[in-house]
């Protein structure tokens, strides 16, 4: 049984009978101790996602979903109070931006204390004294230099990088199952990203627990994960291992990402880019969501939606899914063509 | 080299080298009117704890040979410093008293008005919705009511009386307390550390007064220190009108109701109350003008 069972998740936002689609149809798989990540465009529903899974939609968010398990329990089910205790114990999830994701009214002392005091063993529930050594232990792990003095100190005292580790320690005091990165290196500079990425790696080996990387990316996720979900617009277009996944992608979306990557562009004096930007809540296309800005768009494309297919755990959201050298396959044809014209 | 890199260490200050009280005298200290003001107000707070002890006559002790006596310094009685009232009172030892009444009506008020004020402005912001709306409408309506008459409506049901009246200026005091909060607390909601104490599994109740509320503090404090000092001067005018403070209470309100028919021959019976509510008033404004340049993070340089 896997750790983490998601299918035909959908959110929508806003009125009943016009709703706004953030995320529509995911599935979504994850093993015991599994590096996974998960990529795409600002606006695809990687953070909503997320979040869903957490049971934290916000009014007016809706969740659907055919099947949404953690370790066997039905999250779908739960009362308010089983929620948080099992989602709070088992799933830990570090954000962007770790300033803001700390306390500023509290010391760090207090705030890893607190997750200790409700979901820590039966010892650490009790003893004060006990969580506070748990609490530096804790900022030892996260190699946080002088960690005693740190104790004490309040959010606006700490660095990016130092907090992001707080925050890690915080995700990591109950031992969690599963780890929920929400581009846990955007805001931080690229020498602190360097090594708050091999300090998750490295407490994600040494706990055995499931890491969900949600990033833009795709260099982090190819030197971490074993496999790759990419989204668009709420959907999964793409999944399958790494490195498979990059070197030969089935969607056209993938390729054009990878394409866009500043080292794929050395030879050129501009980068590569996607033309226009992900489809909002309003102007959803028919048929593929992608069509309006993929390369090799046919009539189907506009006319059909596509469905996930594919082998087990190599799928694609594509009527021509690409072939090893890049190029459209099942019978694409550039005769028809939809011309790129404005509405 | 290596003392080089010791003297850095020495220099780089520890986390508890600005402490946050520390860093909020500094910006407070910056006013000379807030300082003025905090000076007064802990005056008047000494003059109310210790008011047996300074009063040279009892408040209520009538010396009905000397009869609206003017202040010593006008060739009146040097007993009475600022002269006596219709009824031979000194009027020096009935502010004293006095002082006593309007801080604990300020406090009070400001208390009930600032409870119910958070508990209804965390639910509205934090649960948005009709309850919402249901609540900020309520609020909307009292807003739109004077205060004073809504203060009169009030006590009018309750009946007159100091207590009653502390009641009525709370209910007018509140609509303030929950709009602050309520637009505080849907700020603050929108940040992240309150979604990973979500995550952490941190219960709504948690959430509201454990997480959110410490934060949106500040403008709250601002807004209780200038409401004591309107629960003061709408405690003095209820007393004015006959419906708070009751004879023989040496309420300042009523200590002007008192001696309005003397203004003419008599000034200082009216002028001392008045100038007893200007300072107390003007203390607690300017105290609360400098909390809010200290505390406001907008106005801070």
């Amino acid at each position: 049984m896997a750790l983490l069972e998601v299918e035909d998740l959908h959110v929508e936002f806003g009125s009943v009978s016009d709703p706004i689609i953030a995320v529509d149809g995911v599935q979504l798989t994850l093993e015991a101790g599994e590096v996974v990540g998960c990529v795409g465009e600002s606006g695809s529903g990687k953070s909503v996602t997320a979040l869903a899974l957490m049971g934290l939609t916000e009014f007016p968010g809706r969740v659907r979903a055919h099947r949404l398990a953690l370790a066997g329990h039905d999250l779908r089910t739960l009362s308010g109070r089983q929620h948080r205790r099992i989602v709070g114990k088992e799933i830990a999830m570090i954000f962007q931006d770790p300033l803001a994701s700390l306390d500023p009214c509290y010391t760090v002392a207090f705030q890893l204390a607190e997750t200790l005091r409700v979901h820590g063993t039966h010892a650490e529930r009790s003893s004060a004294k006990l969580r506070r050594a748990r609490a530096l232990e804790l900022l030892r792990q996260v190699e946080i230099p002088d960690a005693e003095a740190r104790l004490a100190a309040f959010p606006h005292q700490l660095s990016g990088g130092m907090a992001q580790r707080v925050m890690i320690a915080m995700a990591i005091a109950c031992n969690p199952k599963l780890l929920i990165a929400d581009e846990p290196t955007t805001a931080l500079d690229v020498t602190v990203q360097a090594q708050v990425l091999g300090l998750l790696l490295k407490l994600q080996r040494e706990r055995g627990m499931a890491l969900l990387l949600i990033t833009h990316d795709l260099a982090v996720v190819a030197e971490t994960a074993q496999r790759v979900y990419v989204m668009y617009a709420g959907q999964v277009v793409e999944t399958g291992p790494v490195p498979g996944i990059f070197a030969a992608p089935l969607h056209p979306y993938t390729q054009a990402l990878l394409a866009a990557l500043p080292e794929h562009n050395l030879d050129r004096k501009r980068l590569k880019a996607i033309r226009g930007v992900v489809p909002g809540s309003r102007d959803r296309p028919s048929g593929c969501l992608l069509h309006p800005r993929c390369d090799y768009a046919l009539e189907r494309c506009r006319a059909e939606r596509p469905r996930l297919e594919g082998a087990r755990g190599r799928e694609s959201r594509c009527h021509f899914p690409l072939d090893e050298r890049g190029r459209p396959t099942h019978g694409w044809a550039p005769m028809s063509r939809v011309r790129a014209s404005s509405p | 080299m290596i003392e080089v890199e010791e003297s850095l260490e020495a220099v780089e200050p520890g986390p508890r080298a600005a402490g946050p009280l520390t860093e909020f005298w500094h910006a407070y200290a910056q006013s000379r009117g807030a300082l003025v003001g905090l000076a007064i107000a802990v005056a008047l707070v000494l003059l109310a704890i210790f008011a047996g002890a300074l009063a040279p006559h009892s408040p209520y002790e009538q010396y009905r040979e000397l009869t609206l006596s003017p202040p010593a310094w006008q060739g009146g009685d040097p007993r009475f410093l600022l002269g006596t009232d219709a009824v031979g009172r000194d009027i020096l030892s009935r502010l004293i008293y006095g002082t006593r009444l309007s801080l604990l009506i300020g406090l009070i008020s400001v208390a009930i008005s600032l409870s119910f004020g958070i508990v209804l402005g965390v639910i509205a912001g934090y649960l948005r919705g009709w309850t919402e709306t249901t609540i900020m409408r309520l609020m909307d309506v009292m807003l739109a009511l004077p205060s004073l008459l809504l203060a009169i409506a009030v006590v009018a049901i309750l009946g007159p009386g100091l207590i009653n009246a502390m009641y009525a200026i709370a209910i007018v005091l509140v609509p303030h307390y929950v709009r602050l909060t309520r637009a505080a607390v849907i700020a603050e909601k929108a940040r992240e550390y309150v979604l990973s104490s979500k995550i952490a599994g941190a219960g709504p109740l948690r959430v509201m007064f454990s997480t959110i509320l410490p934060n949106c503090l500040a403008p709250l404090i601002v807004q209780a220190t200038l409401g004591f000092s309107s629960a003061i001067l709408d405690a003095a005018a209820l007393g004015f009108l006959g419906l708070g403070a009751q004879p023989p209470m040496p309420e300042w309100g009523s200590m002007l109701a008192d001696a309005l028919e003397f203004i003419q021959r008599a000034s200082w019976v009216v002028t001392f109350p008045g100038l007893a509510i200007l300072v107390t008033v003007l203390a607690f404004n300017l105290m609360g003008d400098g909390l809010r340049d200290a505390l406001d993070p907008r106005l801070k340089r």
